[in-house]
């Protein structure tokens, strides 16, 4: 009974740590061209340490197994005196060739390692330039202008055309950040007054998460976005609908939240394009329905969680820059029918 | 036993010994004691206005005496974190597009001694609710109470008057001014053309 129990629990632990190899937010799980380059070198560093620590293994167990064996032959035998030990070939063959095969394993991960470096700095034909910049607890995305396309703002998630490098200019509004999808590259450090670049090429479509990796304040752990790899075609199609100013609210309760919107605190931090809400301190919220998460991934994009993130933020994300506006339900409940329109 | 071993050899030790005993003890006091002053109270709400808040300050004869005080400026007055949000709200509310960095411009200078509208925390959260004539625009319900509370901490720490304890040394993130504990202390004043105007 005992072992039944303890073999399942290891049976649940052992499922549980390979599901964390696949999955959204895993470096186990490369689908970048980077971050394959940073599994090849895992994997090589993995077979050096591997077969160096089963080789240390191996030479402990074997000097203690001689040692026993010197000692018994000195009891047993007028063996050599102790301090004395006649001159053993096969010791210092085998030592000659340990300090080869260090030598040999270290070249070889300096070599991988120079390798991989290099490869981490190119850039493939035709970058995307995305610039994001951290805040304390969000990010901000734009899609900078190139050529004919026009520059694009958006909040807490990053949208990749699959097969295609983007590079990320990354900068920091307030303290040290670090941008990291494990799945598509290593970590950078976004530093204040800095500029840091990444490039990532994704290669297999789907949704990925990143979190910020450099302890940044209270909310930190709650300081994640969204990726999305899609087809060329469907990431210009979303490029060309995020362009697009906000509708004007439809019905009577919309058009009351737009109102509250434009009049109380929310106009102070946050835009709505095709509003009279401009300002830039928090997130741009005029295709929010579009995104999966509210406030930076520590909620999902729903009715009541949006409601529940308005009338009380420090009660969701403790900290967090968003303060409490004092609303009536009303106009809570129209506030959020219209950022429900927000399509 | 071990007790009075210690204390005699405290006795037996010089004052220099004594010190170095006593001192580690004095110095985790002291740290601990200052642990207060980045209490984040965040969930507090500031819920009404005050209520001594009068329309105009104009009024025939000489000035009238400051309001009352409010439990709440000395909470908000004497927090670092409360001080720090200040600042970062005085740029993001674009304070700084008319009174600068504090130096004043389009706007007065917040950094020396003259208050038309007076220094306290109270009066200056009076004035960025209720608007001041000649350009400076009320808040009301633009700002939220404690995020107002929160600027006039700051507003009266550029001037050097916050609490020595209280004021931060470094802002969340970068800026132009020196830290706010680095500011020159600068009593609030009554300025003499503003209480010629009938002001305080």
């Amino acid at each position: 009974m005992k072992r039944n129990a303890r073999g399942g629990v290891l049976a649940t632990g052992l499922a549980l740590a390979l599901g964390g190899c696949r999955g959204l937010q895993t470096m186990l799980d490369p689908v970048g061209d980077q971050a394959r380059h940073i599994d090849d070198i895992w994997r090589v560093m993995l077979a050096v340490c591997g077969v160096m620590y089963v080789l240390v293994l191996g030479f402990l167990a074997w000097a203690l197994w001689r040692a026993r064996r010197n000692a018994a032959a000195v009891s047993t035998a007028d063996g050599p005196v102790a301090g004395h030990s006649p001159a053993e070939p096969i010791l210092e063959r085998t030592l000659t060739g340990w300090t080869g095969l260090v030598v040999a394993g270290l070249i070889l991960l300096v070599t991988v390692s120079f390798l991989v470096d290099r490869s981490l700095a190119e850039v493939g034909p035709d970058p995307l330039p995305v610039k994001v910049v951290a805040h304390q607890w969000w990010w901000e995305v734009e899609y900078k202008s190139s050529g004919a396309d026009p520059q694009v703002t958006t909040a807490n998630e990053l949208h990749l055309p699959l097969d295609r490098p983007a590079v990320i200019e990354l900068q920091s509004y307030d303290v040290i950040h670090s941008f990291w999808v494990p799945n598509l590259a290593g970590k950078t450090d976004l530093i204040p007054g800095r500029t840091n670049y990444v490039t990532l090429t994704p290669r297999r479509l789907g949704p990925l998460r990143g979190q910020c990796a450099e302890f940044c304040g209270l909310q930190h752990a709650r300081m994640a976005f969204d990726v999305v790899v899609e087809t060329p075609q469907a990431f210009e199609a979303w490029r060309a609908k995020q362009l697009k100013p906000a509708d004007a609210p439809a019905g009577a309760a919309e058009a009351h939240g737009k109102q509250v919107f434009e009049s109380k605190a929310c106009a102070l931090c946050h835009a709505v394009q095709g509003s009279e809400a401009g300002a830039s301190n928090g997130p741009d919220l005029t295709h929010l329905m579009s995104r999966g998460h509210i406030a930076a991934g520590a909620r999902p994009n729903t009715r009541g969680d949006l409601a529940a993130w308005i009338a009380d933020p420090q009660g969701v994300k403790p900290g967090a820059t968003m303060p409490r506006v004092p609303l009536s339900s009303e106009d809570l409940n129209d506030l959020v029918s219209y950022l429900e329109t927000l399509k | 036993m071990q007790g009075a071993d210690c204390r005699v050899a405290l006795r037996r030790a010089g004052p220099v010994r004594r010190v170095a005993a006593i001192g580690p003890a004095l110095v985790c006091a002291v740290t601990l004691a200052s642990c207060h002053r980045e209490d984040r109270n965040l969930s507090a709400t500031a819920d009404s206005a005050p209520k001594f808040v009068a329309l105009s300050d104009l009024r025939p004869g000489p000035p009238g005496p400051p309001p009352p005080d409010d439990p709440r400026a000395a909470e908000y007055e004497g927090n670092a974190t409360h001080i720090a949000n200040g600042q970062r709200y005085f740029q993001w509310f674009n304070c700084n597009g008319c009174h600068f960095n504090g130096g004043g411009g389009i706007g007065p200078a917040l950094m020396d001694d003259k208050w038309r509208y007076g220094g306290k925390t109270e009066q200056i959260y009076a004035s960025i609710v209720q608007g001041r004539p000649n350009g400076m625009p009320s808040f009301k319900d633009k700002i939220p109470d404690q995020q107002v509370w929160e600027i006039a901490a700051y507003v009266r720490a550029l001037s050097g008057n916050a609490d020595k304890l209280a004021e931060p040394s470094r802002a969340e993130d970068m800026r132009s001014i020196p830290p706010i504990n680095n500011i020159d202390r600068q009593p609030p004043k009554p300025d003499p053309a503003a209480t010629k105007a009938g002001g305080q």
